[in-house]
């Protein structure tokens, strides 16, 4: 495919707004979880949460979009330059600037505490909105509406493979000469739902999660918005800007909540994205790792990533930013565009004692020296995965 | 602006109020056949293991069934093709057993529910029930939802030389979320799109990003085209019946709209 170039890209999780402090926390091995107040909630589990998405307050013409989904978002959007970024990359292509945002569920946190305010006819509350809030597509048509975008759009929700795949989107779209350039990201709040459903699938960890640990015992939970503005590379790119090379795609067909245990489809994905890159196993200098900290999902990885990539060496990020859900995608794909500028292998923070039934090379201190290339892995629920592979330009 | 995507389309599958499957819902777009509204009945879906059946809603079921029709008519294996999933609104059931537990003070979430409730259910199910491994997507655009899936069908078609399956269902909410968000019943349509004809092509059919107002159908089903996200596709799918204009514009995101044009295939 194509090289496309990521002209700005920014990051806001419990590690930081912005890159400067993604990249500290990266380079400093701090993990921002917490033990979990989100809310009401009352429940044994460590939370990855962005501080200040509260106290956000939206433009009054924008108020039909409030929710803590959108916030978020809102909040993501003023680091890095991307807001000046996308406002002039609108102003040159006007319709021929897209739109491709992953979530999972939105402003599903308005829906929930709508139902908790029912009236005794059981009518939601007059101030329910449901397409400011509650639809998938609420997210693109917040941003739509904030940076007056007026290009094709749409929302990919993917499970936990969302935010990754709106780069093949986007990618695909570009190649079609359907549109020049594209706003990808992803963007996935707290909320009652996941919490409390991942809780009942017995795949939350009481403590903060520890992938590929021996002692592994589930998930922490995170938020985040992350984006990039994609275009197709030129000579203008500098030596450390970061292309995204190769984007791969399949579904597990086995199971819902469950990956394949030999992690066929990731095998699939990952090996479609090296394909799509031109680019050899051997080749990949660092592999961010979907690694949830489940038991079954980092046994799956491991035996997919030992099948196709060997001995690269890599990390989970979630053990610093918990699982950002539909926003993962896009946060992890941040993450490896900081870690190809900025020379840098990040360790898998939280993992004491690595699993030695794993056979991976699972950092546990951060790595610096020189990176040319880097994969990212995003799998989901439904059986959904996703692969994508960057790299510098110089 | 006038980037113009091209296929083949192999095979349709419907259903709707009223409308059992493509060759019925053909001859009411024609006008041949009076449209009766009656509730969607949407059948059990064979395709699945016992297990997995029992755990699926209607939005899933409903999805399959017209993915499976449009696969079946265009004779192609299911395992093969690619799929784009579309739909506005997902499972509003599921989601409102999901929101009605939450807001108990026990707050207990059947695991099932929470797994059903992602928007790539149908997707996941899909794969589950055909054994395909391609790539599979699942979008969402609010009232623009059908025609996003087909421009990203079409897209993902001219960029891989690939057939695909695009899917766009929805179905209506309970209450309260349906004060909200009155979607009346379930509608839903597959198109197997190709690159090349296959053994029974209905049509050709190009598509561009364009300004024009989108087409209105005449008489009641310009009510179930407005009411039902999904049913947006009615105008294009009025063309490829034969109902006698090759032209629809269809709703997308105003002011941009999808315009397309299909030519009978012989």
């Amino acid at each position: 495919m194509t090289p496309l170039a990521l002209r700005v890209f920014t990051a806001t999780s419990c590690l930081g707004r912005g890159n400067a402090a993604s990249l500290a926390s990266l380079l400093a091995q701090r993990a921002g979880l917490k033990r979990c107040d989100f809310e009401t909630v009352e429940l044994p589990m460590y939370i990855g949460e962005v501080p200040g998405v509260d106290a956000v307050r939206l433009p009054a013409a924008l108020a039909e979009f409030d929710c803590r989904n959108n916030r978020l978002a809102w909040l993501a959007l003023q680091e890095d330059g991307l807001r000046e970024a996308l406002e002039a990359a609108a102003a040159r292509l006007g319709p021929r600037l897209g739109v491709f945002l992953g979530t999972s569920t939105a402003g599903i946190l308005e829906t929930e505490l709508a139902y908790r305010a029912r009236a005794a006819d059981g009518a939601l509350p007059a101030e329910f909105r449901y397409r400011g809030a509650h639809n998938s597509f609420s997210v693109a048509a917040f941003l739509r509406a904030a940076l007056q975008l007026t290009g094709p759009a749409a929302v990919i929700s993917s499970a936990c493979s969302s935010s990754a795949k709106v780069f093949a989107s986007a990618q695909r779209a570009i190649t079609a000469g359907l549109i020049d350039a594209a706003l990808v990201g992803g963007v996935d709040s707290l909320c009652l739902t996941t919490l409390y459903g991942f809780h009942a699938l017995q795949l939350v960890a009481p403590g903060p999660c520890r992938p590929f640990d021996v002692a592994r015992d589930g998930i922490s939970i995170g938020e985040a918005a992350a984006f990039a503005l994609l275009e197709p590379a030129d000579d203008s790119l500098a030596a450390d800007g970061v292309l995204l090379l190769g984007t791969g795609e399949s579904s597990d067909a086995h199971h819902m909540s469950a990956p394949h245990p030999e992690g066929a489809g990731a095998q699939l994905a990952m090996r479609r994205a090296l394909e799509a890159a031109q680019c050899a196993a051997g080749e990949i200098d660092y592999l961010n790792f979907h690694g949830t900290g489940t038991p079954s999902n980092d046994s799956a990885e491991a035996r997919a990533v030992a099948a196709v990539l060997g001995p690269v060496p890599g990390s989970s990020t979630k053990g610093a930013t918990g699982h950002a859900l539909g926003a993962a995608g896009a946060l992890e794909a941040v993450i490896c565009a900081l870690a190809l500028r900025a020379g840098l292998r990040p360790a898998g923070v939280n993992t004491r004692a690595l699993d030695p039934q794993l056979p991976v090379t699972y950092l546990l201190e951060n790595r610096p020296g020189r990176l040319r290339r880097v994969l990212s892995n995003s799998f989901g629920f439904g059986g959904s995965n996703c692969s994508l592979l960057f790299g510098r330009a110089g | 602006m006038s980037t113009s995507l091209q296929a083949f389309v192999q095979g349709v599958g419907l259903l709707g109020p009223g409308l059992a499957d493509w060759p019925s819902a053909a001859a009411v777009l024609r006008g041949e056949r009076a449209w009766t509204p009656a509730p969607t009945r949407i059948p059990a879906p064979e395709s699945l293991p016992p297990a997995e059946r029992r755990r699926t809603g209607t939005i899933v079921k409903l999805a399959l069934r017209v993915g499976l029709e449009a696969c079946a008519r265009a004779e192609v294996d299911p395992a093969r093709l690619p799929s784009v999933f579309t739909s506005s609104g997902g499972d509003g059931e599921n989601c409102h057993e999901i929101c009605s537990a939450l807001a108990t003070s026990a707050r207990a979430l059947s695991p099932t529910r929470f797994h059903n409730s992602v928007h790539n259910a149908a997707a996941g199910y899909w794969g589950i029930a055909t054994g395909a491994r391609a790539a599979a997507n699942a979008l969402c655009a609010y009232d623009a939802s059908f025609a996003a899936g087909l421009l990203e069908a079409l897209v993902q078609l001219h960029t891989e030389r690939t057939a695909v399956l695009l899917v766009a269902y929805d179905a209506a909410y309970p209450p309260p979320l349906r004060a909200a968000r009155p979607i009346p019943d379930a509608f839903g349509v597959a198109l197997v799109l190709a690159p090349d004809p296959g053994p029974h092509p209905q049509a050709q059919l190009r598509a561009s990003l364009g300004a024009a107002p989108p087409t209105p159908l005449e008489g009641p089903l310009e009510d179930l085209r407005s009411a039902i996200p999904a049913a947006r596709a009615l105008p294009l799918l009025a063309a490829l019946g034969g109902a006698g204009d090759t032209r629809a514009v269809l709703e997308y995101l105003p002011p941009l709209q999808l315009e397309t044009e299909v030519r009978p295939w012989r």
